[in-house]
């Protein structure tokens, strides 16, 4: 490095708010969001899930009606069209269900409850399959032939069925709907971490880590895991894509979320019996605000891999 | 070979009898077939004596051993609700399933590779870039749902399609088919679009990948050179190296297929095998959710040993591979 070079660091230093006027001085942060930041799509993308996520969580506050406040909820409002009046005064912009729940309420509600399980099963699908995947990486032999074995044979079937057979034990809850989701889902974390691990595994800087005598536990947390999140990052989005399009289906399916607490699987399903008649909001609305939701994510997921991919960096 | 065989071979056989106590087990923990069987004014006599005739007072693991020792002689127990045996209603029903899924894998085959070698030849085009754009969508719409919007545009308010059940059924070298008559084709048609989307962004994807690869080889340059015309060299030189990928993961998929078309079939009330399965859990029918679960295993065991062993033929690497391990 350069005198010049030197002094000019020492200036960046000093000056952290003038960075942008030195040119090709990035920080790794920076260069990923001007690299995301290249495809519209993927941002429109960001900000619909993002407004998307606030809208479940503030639901309580968004909603026009409670959908189960059972006082409030009349069944002489039963299938109203998009746009009347219903028994309380309050317009139903989208109509009303089957059981007299405004449409508009139904979906908040419901929203935040397939994003809330297709999250949290993919967070702790991730925290289990992190754990299995490292440990099978970094054991070696005997040990990660035969979890590797179970990983492959779990993956050979189709995630629906596993969830079904699940659930057909199971029963229908949350919390169940939740535990089918991890099972099906930990495998492809498992697998994912496990190739990356064996990659970074020989490289100099878990070498030197072992070298400088630190605990085994200590290399495979601290050095080894925060050098495989990446593609941890892009299997994690994509999957609670799949997660949440799974717990529709499900729900459709009859499985999964009760009656009394609607995910937007469950809304389509019980549209589905009127749409002959050709009450579609019922079916049509809740299938949207999943399609936007599912498609947002899978568009941020398809441009974080395309980023975090060093083999198609220039 | 033969030891890499019989390897695969033991390790099938050990997934099947670990499947067949999770099924087993699983399904043993939900609801009281003794509910449904008897009449609600059955007294505690009768009960306790229907619970001994059909051996569920007995402890779990020989009830699960009895399952066994019948399930070896093809005998997967009765139905609850038809009275009929599990695996001959499956095996009734199955036609219908075998159907829908190759209908629908050549739907993918037809359209996926043509569109999907479009645009690998012709990436930046606008095409290109709307057929990679439509198979994003075909990945994330979920199918039952772009099932019922099918059914609303094509049934209820154009009324071209018919938006349930199986048309007419002919007899055709000893196998029920309903495609092959006008009436049978327009019933099979809306399911086996649903069930083929998810495949068809599938075969795009791996068909666009394959010809971007392909074309730069220097097979494909050599070919120029030699004054191929361009369609020759798509057409054969291209085309044949694709369809390794192709078909390899269309042969793995032809399973998840089957397995999908459980949702498919319960939208268009198809009558396959799938609908017999959400039925049967409707109605908690025990003996027909283990005989199918037991099915699926089976073809799925089948597929992915006859996958490896056809691999181990064409890459001797994979097998070596497995001997050292």
């Amino acid at each position: 490095m350069t005198v010049a070079q030197d002094n000019m660091d020492v200036a960046v230093a000093a000056h952290g708010d003038d960075r942008d006027k030195f040119e090709g001085v990035q920080t790794p942060f920076r260069r990923f969001l001007s690299d995301y930041c290249e495809s519209k799509l993927a941002v429109i993308g960001f900000f619909v899930i993002s407004a998307i996520t606030l809208v479940a969580i503030f639901a309580p506050l968004l909603a026009p009606t409670d959908p189960y406040d059972l006082a409030s909820v009349s069944i002489m409002d039963s299938r109203l069209a998009p746009g009347q009046a219903m028994m309380t005064g309050t317009t139903a912009h989208l109509g009303t269900d089957g059981a007299g729940r405004d449409m508009v309420s139904a979906m908040i509600y419901g929203l935040r409850i397939s994003l809330g399980v297709g999250i949290g099963s993919g967070v702790i699908a991730m925290v289990i399959g992190i754990s299995v995947g490292l440990f099978s990486a970094y054991a070696g032999g005997r040990v990660d032939s035969v979890v590797m074995r179970i990983v492959d044979i779990q993956l050979s079937f189709p995630a629906i069925l596993v969830a079904l057979i699940l659930l057909v034990t199971l029963g229908k809850g949350v919390d169940k709907t939740i535990i089918a989701l991890v099972v099906v889902q930990w495998a492809y974390y498992a697998r994912t971490i496990r190739g990356t691990a064996l990659v970074e595994r020989r490289r100099e800087y878990i070498e030197s880590a072992v070298c400088l005598g630190l605990s085994e536990r200590r290399i495979m947390f601290r050095h080894l895991l925060p050098n495989c999140l990446a593609p941890m990052i892009v299997v994690g989005t994509m999957q609670v894509a799949h997660a949440i399009s799974l717990e529709a289906t499900l729900s459709f399916l009859g499985l999964g979320m009760p009656q009394t607490e609607p995910s937007l699987g469950r809304l389509i399903s019980n549209g589905f019996e009127y749409i002959m008649s050709g009450k579609y909001w019922i079916s049509v609305y809740p299938g949207i605000a999943l399609l936007v939701t599912i498609v947002s994510i899978n568009l941020v997921g398809d441009r974080l891999r395309d980023v975090l991919n060093p083999r198609l960096q220039k | 070979m033969s030891v890499f065989i019989i390897r695969r071979l033991l390790q099938a056989g050990l997934v099947v009898v670990v499947m067949s106590f999770i099924v087993f087990s699983g399904v043993f923990m939900v609801g009281d077939p003794i509910e449904i069987l008897v009449s609600d004014d059955a007294d505690q006599e009768e009960r306790d004596r229907m619970i001994k005739s059909m051996g569920l007072d007995k402890p779990f693991i020989v009830q699960y051993g009895l399952f066994v020792a019948k399930a070896v002689q093809g005998d997967l127990g009765e139905s609850f609700v038809f009275n009929e045996p599990a695996l001959l209603l499956i095996l009734d029903r199955m036609p219908a399933t075998m159907e829908l899924a190759v209908v629908a894998l050549l739907i993918a085959v037809v359209f996926g590779i043509p569109l999907g070698v479009w645009a690998g030849l012709k990436p930046d085009s606008l095409a290109s870039k709307s057929i990679m754009t439509g198979s994003i969508l075909g990945f994330s719409l979920p199918t039952f749902w772009v099932g019922i919007m099918m059914i609303l545009l094509f049934a209820v308010y154009l009324g071209w399609l018919p938006s349930t059940g199986r048309g007419d059924v002919q007899v055709i070298l000893g196998m029920p088919i309903s495609v092959f008559s006008w009436d049978g084709f327009s019933h099979v048609l809306m399911p086996a679009v649903n069930l083929a989307l998810f495949k068809l962004s599938l075969v795009i994807r791996l068909a666009r990948a394959g010809t971007r690869e392909v074309m730069h080889q220097d097979y494909i340059k050599f070919a120029r050179a030699k004054g191929l015309s361009d369609s020759r060299i798509i057409l054969i030189h291209v085309m044949k190296n694709i369809m390794i990928p192709v078909v390899t993961v269309l042969g793995l998929e032809f399973g998840g297929l089957v397995a999908f078309s459980v949702v498919t079939e319960t939208v268009f009330a198809w009558p396959g095998m799938g609908k017999l399965l959400i039925d049967s859990i409707g109605q908690l029918d025990r003996p027909v959710i283990v005989a199918y679960l037991m099915i699926i295993v089976f073809l799925f065991v089948f597929i992915n040993l006859f996958v490896d062993i056809l691999y181990s033929l064409l890459d001797p690497r994979v097998r070596l591979q497995d001997v050292k391990a």
